[in-house]
């Protein structure tokens, strides 16, 4: 395929540039929108002599592939915005005794929280932890950055982080691959040095005084190499009226806004790819072109508020500037931008007129768009365990009848916070943090809180960062329960391997790591449910909730709808009687469409009783057990 | 290899759906059928949430120049490709003009609220004249039920990237879908997937 120009997903572009590195090692954790690289290079491991795992957890890939660099390998490791923040501890002193091999961190942001509970910018851990900073702007970009990526991490000798965002990870476009070196590479840790000997010695921060002065020194060559970088280029009139200083996917928001307006001749646009530190004379030489500046960028203004450190440095040599960008409102600082964004601000500034089109189609549209934009909420998929679990969960909580609660984390089962899990989650943060919380409120009896509280979280999520919640609400005797949602794989991001499976990243075989065993060793009560077993699940979960003297542990075990062994696979035929379902006449007030709300379910407007759409239904079988007139008929051996 | 003329550049096309119905792979596969007749293909997609049942577009942006952006500006679509009726409506409002074209798979599918009777479905008739009024050229056809024919709701997609074919607005031709089924899914699907395609073909007609 080399030399010829392919449609490739953005993240395929990064792993085909870490391919052409020749990258050896590559650790991370899964995170939309980050997993396919780390997915993608176990793919290639056996052709290209590769190591690939998905860690546990952010940090402990960083260290993973941090320790290929150290023994001489080029390394990659790769996670969402929030595993920035896992792994930041680590990063602070990696950033600071070093690497050897290259070595390249790519993180993957998610503006508009198109797949986050939050839009978090991890570009700032560059600034703060003084590492060089790369955002590519387009798809061959992002492979050709990728690359060079790896030479400037050798070069300067530390970390180099490369920022990714949705819309270029999920996006594709085209891409000419370049060779891939052969596979080989020799595996040493030369550790006999003075600890100041930086390819010689043990490697740490410390001595700090002396660490960090290199650190500097090695930004400071960074800057020098992205003085000329092709990774920045200005495009436009020699003097615009207005320049236009951009980075990453919203290059191509300008270029198309641009187009639309017409106003090529009238702004230049100084695209960045080497976003920290900014090379100070390549930008001068940029300001100075005119007086007005409009900086785009997503999503918080760090870009813009750099540049302008930048141009007051400076202001002797280039006067004062007008600035536009997110810090006096042209864009906005939350969301992610679109061309039209940018075109708004654009037509603003230049004072143009844009009309998308004609205006009476425009009003019918307005007109027609209330029924149009009625919301698709999400939900569980059909036949997904989550959804027969937290039915379990809300009666038993029904019946406790004292106010209680759930505390939640970040996995499919988030979703709780919404109608499809009855809205039962009340608090929803990071990983683990549903545990840690329940933690916290079970000692708060002694202040008269009387709410019993659960926690609930996924199997992956558990080894991830539950664990030592668990062991804190265990050795601190808090009374919560931890309700383990156990579907057997990361199945939101699309089912990597965690501790618990039976094959890793290359489809190996390796030791499981048993929930239950962890959890019994920590000394906790534990009691396992299959979640279709509603009565069962029920009971479990109402025992769970009278006894309150310690931490307990509930794991519901059934696999995700989608995971590829239930995928395509009906286990049951399922249908309604119409007989026996009582449609509106029932007392039930539509229990299994209005209150269960599996998608499989529809309500006939015609005979107002339930049937089964076929083509969705799952065949799980759950509804049946939730009718209360049992006119939801299921047959075995679909 | 020499780039096909397209009716305008970037061609816009928007693929949407509903989580599940498996619009990305048509992206893609559309998306790789266009490139190996030399042009550039920008594919921007949602998908990580979209499993679990809510709207999915995959935008689509053709050209002999290069990339665009992977986010089709308001009002610019020039053929809406909906797998279900309701996502033809909600993306013609919005990136809808008086020359859009659209195919409709005719099948509906409730979102959760309407099963939930919070909120109501639009009736056929209706939602028919809402998409009339919004696009210059209309197909609507029932992929759902003849894929169902076939064995599985996902072929869909493929009678859709057939009737696509069939309006002659992209240059799609049999022979490089066959060499991208080929080369997507190996040789055992490939009859049926055609057998989709001219189904979609036949929808659309000459
Ligand atoms: S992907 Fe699996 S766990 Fe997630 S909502 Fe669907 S069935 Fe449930
Ligand atoms: S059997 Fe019932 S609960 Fe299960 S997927 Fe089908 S409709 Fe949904």
């Amino acid at each position: 395929m080399e030399g010829q120009r392919l449609t490739m997903m953005g993240n395929q572009a990064i792993t085909q540039g870490a391919l052409e590195a020749g990258v050896r090692v590559a650790a991370g954790y899964p995170g939309t929108p980050s997993s396919e690289i780390i997915q993608n290079l176990a793919g290639a491991a056996d052709e290209h002599g590769l190591y690939v795992e998905w860690s546990i957890n952010e940090k402990v890939s960083l260290e993973v592939a941090a320790a290929a660099s150290l023994a001489g390998l080029r390394s990659l490791c790769a996670m969402k915005q929030n595993g920035v923040n896992v792994a930041s501890d680590f990063l602070l002193h990696l950033a600071g005794s070093g690497v050897r091999a290259g070595m390249v961190l790519v993180h993957c942001d998610d503006p508009g929280a198109l797949s986050s509970v939050n839009e978090g910018e991890s570009r700032h851990f560059a600034r703060m932890l003084e590492l060089p900073l790369l955002e590519p702007s387009d798809f061959q970009e992002a492979k050709d950055m990728t690359k060079w990526a790896f030479e400037l991490s050798e070069e300067i000798g530390n970390l180099v982080m490369l920022r990714s965002v949705t819309r270029l990870s999920h996006a594709s476009g085209g891409v000419v691959p370049g060779p891939i070196p052969a596979p080989g590479g020799q595996a040493r840790f030369d550790h006999h040095g003075s600890p100041r000997d930086l390819r010689h010695g043990p490697v740490s921060s410390a001595p700090v005084g002396y660490k960090h002065r290199l650190q500097q020194e090695k930004l400071k060559r960074a800057v020098e190499l992205f003085e000329d970088s092709p990774f920045n280029s200005y495009v436009g009139p020699e003097s615009p009226e207005l320049l236009v200083i951009t980075s990453s996917i919203c290059n191509l928001y300008v270029k198309e806004a641009l187009a639309l307006l017409d106003a090529r001749d009238r702004v230049g646009v100084l695209k960045l790819g080497t976003t920290w530190p900014l090379p100070p004379k390549l930008l001068q030489r940029h300001l100075q072109r005119c007086e007005q500046v409009l900086v785009v960028e997503e999503v918080i203004p760090f870009l813009e508020e750099n540049v302008k450190i930048a141009a007051a440095e400076m202001a002797g040599e280039i006067g004062a500037k007008k600035f536009f960008g997110k810090r006096e409102g042209t864009l906005p600082a939350q969301g992610e931008l679109n061309p039209d964004l940018v075109l708004k601000a654009l037509a603003g500034i230049l004072d143009l007129p844009y009309q998308a089109r004609p205006a009476q189609y425009d009003r019918l549209a307005q007109e027609l768009a209330p029924q149009a934009t009625q919301d698709r909420e999400l939900a569980f998929c059909p036949g997904c365990p989550h959804r027969a679990s937290f039915w379990s969960l809300k009666e038993a909580l029904a019946l406790d009848d004292r106010d209680g609660f759930i505390c939640g984390d970040i996995g499919c089962y988030s979703l709780a916070m919404r109608p499809s899990g009855y809205g039962l989650l009340k608090t929803l943060h990071a990983m683990g943090s549903g545990a840690g919380m329940a933690s916290g409120f079970g000692q708060l009896g002694r202040f008269g809180m009387d709410q019993p509280v659960m926690a609930v979280s996924g199997d992956s999520t558990f080894y991830h960062a539950v664990i030592p919640a668990l062991i804190n609400a265990v050795h601190q005797k808090s009374p919560m329960s931890l309700v383990v949602l156990d579907n057997s794989g990361t199945a939101m991001t699309g089912f990597q391997p965690h501790p618990g499976t039976e094959a890793n990243a290359l489809g190996q075989p390796v030791p499981p790591v048993d929930i239950e065993a962890i959890c019994r060793s920590l000394g906790a009560e534990v009691t396992v449910c299959d979640p279709f077993d509603l009565k069962a699940t029920q009971a479990a979960a109402v025992g769970l909730l009278a006894d309150q003297s310690t931490a307990k542990v509930l794991i519901l075990r059934q696999l995700c709808a989608l995971s590829p062994q239930r995928k395509g696979t009906k286990p049951y035929e399922v249908r309604v009687d119409p007989e026996k379902c009582l449609g509106d006449q029932c007392g039930c007030n539509r229990l299994c469409t209005r209150v269960f709300g599996c998608p499989g379910l529809a309500w006939e407007k015609e005979s107002g009783k339930a049937r089964i759409d076929e083509v969705i239904c799952a065949g799980c079988g759950v509804c049946a057990s939730v009718c209360p007139q049992g006119a939801i008929i299921i047959s075995e051996g679909a | 290899m020499a780039a096909a003329k397209l009716m305008h550049d970037p061609y816009n096309l928007i693929i949407t759906g509903v989580g599940g119905q498996g619009n990305v792979l048509a992206s893609r596969m559309l998306g790789n059928v266009l490139t190996s007749q030399g042009l550039w293909v920008t594919i921007g997609e949602t998908f990580g949430a979209s499993q679990r049942g809510g709207s999915v577009m995959s935008h689509l942006r053709v050209s002999e120049q290069g990339s665009w952006s992977p986010q089709i500006p308001a009002g610019k679509a020039h053929m809406v490709l909906a797998l279900e009726p309701l996502e033809a409506l909600r993306v013609l409002v919005k990136y809808g003009n008086p020359r859009a074209k659209a195919i409709v798979n005719s099948r509906p599918i409730l979102p959760v609220a309407a099963i939930a009777g919070r909120t109501s479905y639009p009736a056929t008739e209706e939602l028919e004249g809402m998409l009339a009024q919004l696009t210059a050229q209309r197909w609507s056809i029932p992929a759902t039920d003849r894929a169902m024919k076939l064995g599985a709701s996902i072929f869909a997609n493929i009678i859709m990237i057939g009737a696509l074919a069939a309006t002659g607005d992209l240059p799609v031709s049999r022979e490089a879908f066959e060499a991208e089924l080929r080369r997507a899914l190996g040789h055992a699907k490939v009859a049926v997937n055609l057998e989709a395609y001219d189904l979609g073909v036949a929808m659309v007609g000459q």
